[in-house]
């Protein structure tokens, strides 16, 4: 089994014999409360998704990932993991102490040993991560409403957090995908990401990626995303009638990555993988403008930035696959690289094409969409003209 | 308490490290060398199931089985 990054997966989930001391001592201790990003942040550091991340990141964790694209120690790491001081008692107190972690509703999550308080600057964050200072990128809009503050040290959580109970019985963690993917007995391992429903584009991706390996998991992301992306539940359905449909179920497996998106384009996609390792994958799919919104990243960014880490930074094995689309010359899937016929025989559609044509009311073709798929998202759409 | 040591090494071997790292991403050679010691003691296969007892891991596995993922 492949290792988890950093060498140990890590596991801040708090002890059953220890969970209700640590809940009576939560109840005294200054509150920290968390945002839905960070709230998923904090599931998957305890989980061991984000290992070796034991907890949010010191001043100095964070300024070596801004500026050197990995941990003091040199282990890689792209993205910050941050929690946000939305207390200003808070934001004066002196370190070391112990807080409790809330969400907002007021429920304890666990507790933080915070070791650093120390306030950032967003433009030069935003600079670094998302390589834009642009207003219109959701990445700098969350940072401009947060505070100037950020807390870390070492989190400890009592229970696993289910953002959604309806998706809780598709949310394996870490340990539970490694001991499914040996129980499989798949060793090599092809990770897919998404936030959009799958299309025949994308299975025609994870069936070239699975025909080299043991086993694909479909990983999709169901944490915030845009508010303009598929509700998750309606994309959750589509994976479901995909995996129902067309996909071997000795091969391939379904489970949701609690993960916030940060829209950070190359970095992400280096954050993507290390996560998937963590889960256990050997391999990860890595298309065009991987975890990009906007025009803000190039087309091959994503893929070209696995070249700035030296061999063994990584043990994830990114496979990069371009554009794909249906040929009518070819009667099949393929891409540019596999495809020598002109543009008018390919049947492709672009997200916003793909809006109009559901918005209008119209149907799918079953050269771009599965049909029990386009029904799913015919009937989505449906509702909203319904509903409006 | 620090908890970090200080581990002597020859000035040479030293020296071709300072070499190895530059433009490489890594900070020093400290950063360099902590980074490769962690990988070789990495080495052994991460059988995260072996962190379960067999309480656990059956537990799991029927989880796994409730759910659909496994006959």
């Amino acid at each position: 089994m492949i290792r988890a990054h950093g060498g140990r997966l890590i596991n801040r989930m708090a002890e059953e014999a220890q969970r209700q001391a640590l809940l009576d001592e939560a109840a005294n201790l200054p509150a920290l409360v968390v945002n839905r990003r960070e709230l998923s942040d904090v599931g998957m550091i305890a989980n061991g998704a984000m290992s070796p991340l034991e907890g949010f990141m010191t001043q100095e964790e964070y300024s070596s990932v801004l500026e050197r694209r990995r941990l003091p120690l040199g282990v890689a790491w792209t993205l910050p993991v941050t929690l946000s001081v939305k207390d200003e008692k808070i934001a004066r107190t002196h370190p070391p102490f112990r807080a409790a972690l809330k969400d907002k509703a007021g429920h304890i999550l666990g507790v933080m040993d915070v070791s650093d308080i120390f306030r950032f600057d967003k433009k030069k964050e935003a600079e670094a991560v998302l390589l834009t200072n642009d207003d219109a990128h959701p990445g700098v809009k969350y940072l401009q409403g947060i505070g100037d503050t950020y807390a870390g040290g070492r989190i400890t959580l009592l229970e696993g957090i289910v953002e959604d109970d309806r998706f809780a019985n598709y949310m394996l963690d870490p340990k539970e995908c490694r001991v499914l993917f040996k129980a499989k007995g798949w060793e090599r391992v092809v990770a897919f990401q998404t936030r959009n429903p799958i299309h025949r584009a994308h299975e025609y991706l994870q069936k070239c990626a699975l025909e080299a390996v043991d086993g694909l998991l479909i990983h999709p992301v169901m944490g915030e995303t845009k508010s303009d992306d598929i509700p998750a539940d309606v994309r959750l359905q589509c994976y479901v009638a995909m995996m129902n449909h067309y996909f071997p179920k000795d091969r391939v497996a379904l489970s949701i990555l609690p993960a916030a998106m940060r829209y950070a384009g190359p970095r992400e996609a280096i954050f993507h993988a290390i996560v998937r390792q963590n889960y256990g994958c050997t391999h990860f799919i890595v298309g065009r403008d991987h975890a990009g919104v906007g025009s803000y990243y190039g087309t091959y960014d994503a893929q070209r930035i696995f070249d700035d880490f030296e061999p063994g930074e990584l043990a994830i094995t990114p496979i990069f696959f371009d554009h794909a689309f249906y040929c009518k010359k070819c009667h099949g899937m393929a891409s540019h690289k596999t495809c020598a016929h002109d543009k008018s025989e390919r049947v492709f559609l672009s997200g916003t094409k793909v809006r109009e044509i559901l918005q209008s009311g119209e149907e799918l073709p079953v050269e771009f969409s599965r049909r029990e798929v386009a029904h799913i998202l015919e009937q989505h759409y449906s509702q909203q003209v319904d509903g409006s | 308490m620090n908890d970090k040591v200080t581990i002597k090494i020859p000035r040479r071997l030293y020296a071709k490290i300072q070499q190895l790292i530059t433009d490489s991403g890594f900070n020093s050679a400290t950063d360099f060398i902590v980074y490769v010691l962690r990988d070789v003691l990495s080495e052994k296969p991460d059988d995260s199931s072996s962190e379960f007892s067999a309480e656990e891991l059956k537990a799991l596995k029927q989880k796994l089985r409730n759910l659909g993922y496994l006959d």
